[in-house]
C-alpha cells in the first residue's frame, strides 16, 4: 500500500440475508481515498443494505471490512464520528427549522461552538435566508441540500450518500454534483448510489451490483471495455417494430431505445454483424457501429443477472 | 491498514472529558426534544389542560363525602323517642328517609336493589327499654360496598346519636341523658367490613394524572423517530442510547413539574386540600415519581414496534396502576396477590408518599422506603430501556 493511494473503504466478502434471502452476497469493494465511487444497481439490489453495513448500522452475516481503517464490526463508534451518512429518504427533523437541525447535528458531534458552526454551514449552503423555515416545508432540492449540509457539517472524512439526488430537478442535481466534486478535491472520499447514468459518468469509479452481487467495477472505460459488447446504433423508421423483432434473434443481448435511436448489442460480434448487414440492406434504417454506452452495459449486466436467477 | 489520518480536527482532538462530551450530547437531544414539543401545539396546549380537566372531572364527580343518601326505616316503635331519633339522623343531612320497610326481608330487598343505601332498624320495644335504662341498640345497616360513599354518613350517625334525644329526655327521664347516650348505635357495614375511610382522593389524583400523562409523553418517543424515518440518521451519529434516553426524558420532567404545580394550586383552590407537610419534600419526591413514570414510558417505546403498540402498553400499565395502587380501592383491603402486584407499581409508593406528605406532614425519613422503591424502579426501567434500545437496524 506504500505506492498505491490509501484505501478509505475496504470491504471483503460482505454478506447479509433478510429472512433467508441473500440481499448482499459476498461483496468486495475497495475505494481509494479522495475518490468518488459510484454505486449502481437496480431497485432492491442491495445498495442501501451495503451502505448500512459500511457505516455500522447493519451487522454483516459474514465478511470483513474497514472504513477509514476502522473495523465495521467492532469500531462503529469511531466510524460514526468520521463518516457522514446521508440516508435514502429525508431523515432530518421536519418539525425543526433548518438552523435547529444543523445546530442539533453540531451539538451531537460536540463541535466547539454549535451555533457558529450551524451559521457557517447555512451560509456555505446558501440557506441563510431560509434558516428559520421548517425543514419539512422545503422543496425536494433544498431538502437534499440541507441533508448534505448536515452530513458534512461535522467534517467527516468519508461520505456515504444513498441516492442523494432522487426526485431532484436537473439544475439542483448539477449543483449537487459540483459540490461533491468540490468536496472530493478537498480530500473527502465519497461513495454515492444513484440510478442516473449521467451521474455515474461523473464518478471516478463505478461499481455495479445486481441481486446483491458485484457484477462490474472500475473506471467507466474499464467497465465498458470489460463488457465486450459490440453495439450498433439504428436510426430510421418503425424502430419499435424492429426492436420486438430483434429481441428474440440469437446473438442479440440488448435492444434498447434511446430517444430516436435503437441500441442493438451482443457479445457475439459475428452474429451481430450478420444481423446488421441483413437489416441494413433493407434500406429503411441506418445501422452504424458505435461504442457501447454505460447504460448499454448495465442493461446487459442486468438482463444477464436476471437470467441467472 | 494504517491508522486514519487527515481526520477532521474535532475528531482527532480528544477535546473535553468524556463525561462533559456525553453531557453535551444529552443537551443536544434535550434542546431538540423541547423544540419539537413546543412546536407540537395541541400537545403543548394540553400540558396544563389535561391534568386540569382530569382534576375537575375527578374532583367534582367523585364526591368523597356525599349527602342525602337514600335510607329506609324499619321499626314498629312509633313513640316520640323513636321519631326524635330518626329526626336527628335526618338532620345530619346524610340520610334521606325514603322508605319504610315492612320487615327485615323487605329491608334486605331495598339494599340489594340499590334503592336504599342505609336501613335504620329500631327494635319494637326500643322506647320501653330505653326508659328502663337498658341501653337498647339501634342498628344502622350500611351498604358499604362503596365505603367512600357511606363512611361520612356512618360517622355522622355515630356523632348524632349522643344529642339525638336530649330534648325528649326531660322531666323524670332527664337522668338518662346524663351519660353519653341512653342507647347504643350499632353499625353494621355490609359487603365490605373494612370500610376504610378515605378523604384522600385529591392527593391520589396527582399520582394518577401524572402516571397517565408522563407515560403518554415518552411511550411514543422512540417509535415516533422510527416511524418518521429519523432514527436511521440518529443511529448513524455518535450518540449513545443512554444519552438519547436522558435527552428525551428531561424535557418532560419540566412538563411534569408544571403539571404538578397546576394540580396542587387548583387542588388547594377548588377542593381546599392543603399541604400539611413540606412543599420541598413533596416536590422532590414527586419529581422522582415523574422520572420513574417517564422511564417506564420510554422503556415501552423501546419495546413497541409502532405507536399503536406503545399506546396499548401504556394502557396495559395504567389500568393496574389505577386499580391496584390503592387509588380506587383501599390497598390493605385487596387480596394478598393484588397487594404484591401493587407493590411493584410506582403509583402505589407515590400514593403513600403524597398522602402522607399532604395530609399527615410526613418527612423524607418517614418515606425512605417508598422513595427508595421509586428510585429502584427508575433504575430498573432505565436499564431495561438502554438494553432494549437497538443500535443497529438488524
Ligand atoms: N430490514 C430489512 N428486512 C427485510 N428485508 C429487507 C430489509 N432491508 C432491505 N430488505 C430487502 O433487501 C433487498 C435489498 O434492499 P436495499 O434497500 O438494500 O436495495 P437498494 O439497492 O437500496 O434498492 P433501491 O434502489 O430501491 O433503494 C430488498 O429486496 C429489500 O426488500
Ligand atoms: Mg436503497
Amino acid at each position: 500500500m506504500s505506492v498505491e493511494r490509501e484505501i478509505a473503504i475496504d470491504a471483503r466478502g460482505l454478506t447479509k440475508s433478510f429472512g433467508g434471502k441473500k440481499v448482499v452476497d459476498n461483496l468486495s469493494l475497495q475505494v481509494a481515498r479522495g475518490d468518488i465511487q459510484g454505486f449502481l444497481g437496480p431497485n432492491g439490489s442491495g445498495k442501501t443494505t451495503t451502505i448500512r453495513m459500511l457505516c455500522g448500522l447493519l451487522t454483516p452475516d459474514s465478511g470483513e471490512g474497514t472504513c477509514l481503517g476502522y473495523d465495521i464490526r467492532r469500531q462503529q463508534k469511531e466510524i460514526k464520528r468520521c463518516v457522514g451518512y446521508m440516508t435514502q429518504g429525508f431523515s432530518l427533523y421536519r418539525d425543526l427549522t433548518i438552523r435547529e437541525n444543523l445546530e442539533f447535528v453540531a451539538r451531537v458531534y460536540n463541535l466547539e461552538a454549535p451555533e457558529d458552526a450551524a451559521q457557517a454551514a447555512l451560509e456555505r449552503l446558501g440557506l441563510a435566508a431560509r434558516a428559520d423555515q421548517l425543514a419539512g416545508e422545503l422543496s425536494g432540492g433544498w431538502k437534499q441540500r440541507l441533508a448534505l449540509g448536515a452530513c458534512i457539517l461535522p467534517g467527516p472524512a468519508l461520505l456515504l450518500l444513498d441516492e442523494p439526488t432522487a426526485g431532484v430537478d436537473p439544475k439542483a442535481r448539477r449543483d449537487f454534483w459540483d459540490e461533491i466534486h468540490h468536496l472530493s478535491t478537498q480530500g473527502l472520499t465519497v461513495l454515492v448510489s444513484t440510478h442516473y447514468m449521467d451521474e455515474a459518468e461523473r464518478c471516478h469509479k463505478i461499481a455495479y451490483i445486481a441481486n446483491g452481487r458485484l457484477l462490474a467495477s472500475g473506471t467507466m472505460p474499464e467497465i465498458v471495455a470489460g463488457a465486450q459488447l459490440s453495439t450498433w446504433v439504428v436510426t430510421g423508421e418503425a424502430l419499435d417494430a424492429l426492436a420486438s423483432e430483434l429481441k428474440h434473434q440469437p446473438g442479440v443481448d440488448i435492444v434498447a431505445r434511446f430517444g430516436s435511436a435503437l441500441h442493438v448489442g451482443g457479445r457475439d460480434q459475428a452474429a451481430i454483424e450478420r444481423l446488421a448487414r441483413r437489416y441494413g440492406a433493407e434500406g429503411r434504417r441506418q445501422w452504424k457501429r458505435d461504442e457501447p454506452t454505460l447504460e448499454d452495459v448495465f442493461i446487459d449486466l442486468m438482463t444477464r443477472a436476471g437470467a441467472d436467477r | 491498514m494504517s491508522a486514519p489520518q487527515d481526520l477532521p480536527s474535532d475528531v482527532r482532538r480528544p477535546a473535553r472529558g468524556a463525561l462533559a462530551q456525553s453531557f453535551r450530547r444529552c443537551v443536544a437531544m434535550f434542546v431538540k426534544e423541547f423544540i419539537q414539543l413546543r412546536r407540537d401545539r395541541p400537545t403543548f396546549a394540553m400540558i396544563v389542560g389535561i391534568p386540569l380537566m382530569q382534576l375537575l372531572l375527578f374532583g367534582f364527580a367523585i364526591n368523597t363525602d356525599p349527602k342525602h343518601l337514600p335510607t329506609a326505616v324499619l321499626t314498629s316503635d312509633d313513640s316520640p323517642i323513636a321519631r326524635a331519633l330518626i329526626g336527628a339522623l335526618r338532620a345530619t343531612d346524610y340520610f334521606d328517609i325514603k322508605y319504610v320497610a315492612r320487615g327485615e326481608a323487605d329491608a334486605d330487598e331495598l339494599i340489594l336493589s340499590n334503592k336504599a343505601q342505609f336501613v335504620i332498624q329500631i327494635p319494637p320495644d326500643f322506647s320501653r327499654r330505653l326508659v328502663r335504662g337498658e341501653k337498647p341498640a339501634v342498628l344502622l345497616i350500611a351498604d358499604a360496598s362503596d365505603p367512600v360513599a357511606t363512611s361520612g354518613a356512618v360517622a355522622a350517625a355515630l356523632g348524632a346519636a349522643n344529642q339525638a334525644l336530649d330534648r325528649e329526655l326531660i322531666g323524670p327521664l332527664a337522668s338518662l341523658s346524663q351519660d353519653a347516650a341512653p342507647y347504643e348505635m350499632r353499625v353494621h357495614r355490609r359487603y365490605n367490613p373494612a370500610g376504610e375511610t378515605r378523604r384522600n382522593i385529591v392527593p391520589g389524583l396527582i399520582g394518577t394524572i401524572l402516571t397517565m400523562t408522563m407515560l403518554m409523553y415518552t411511550a411514543m418517543s422512540v417509535t415516533r423517530e422510527i416511524e418518521r424515518g429519523t432514527m436511521e440518521a440518529l443511529l448513524a451519529m455518535p450518540i449513545l442510547p443512554v444519552e438519547i434516553m436522558l435527552g428525551k426524558i428531561a424535557p418532560y420532567v419540566v412538563v411534569g413539574a408544571v403539571q404538578m404545580a397546576t394540580i396542587l394550586i387548583f387542588a388547594a383552590l377548588l377542593f381546599q386540600v392543603p399541604v400539611v407537610g413540606s412543599l420541598f419534600t413533596l416536590t422532590t419526591l414527586t419529581l422522582l415519581f415523574i422520572v420513574a413514570n417517564l422511564s417506564v414510558g420510554y422503556t415501552f417505546s423501546t419495546v413497541a414496534e409502532n405507536q399503536l403498540q406503545a399506546m396499548q402498553l401504556t394502557f396495559f400499565f395504567f389500568l393496574p396502576s389505577m386499580l391496584l395502587s390503592g387509588f380506587l380501592f383501599p390497598f390493605y383491603g385487596m387480596p394478598k396477590w393484588a397487594q404484591y402486584v401493587g407493590e411493584a407499581l410506582p403509583l402505589t409508593h407515590y400514593l403513600r408518599i403524597v398522602r402522607s406528605v399532604m395530609l399527615k406532614g410526613s418527612t423524607f425519613g418517614d418515606l425512605a422506603v417508598d422513595a427508595g422503591a421509586l428510585a429502584a424502579f427508575t433504575l430498573i426501567a432505565m436499564s431495561v430501556a438502554v438494553m432494549r434500545f437497538r443500535q443497529t437496524l438488524d
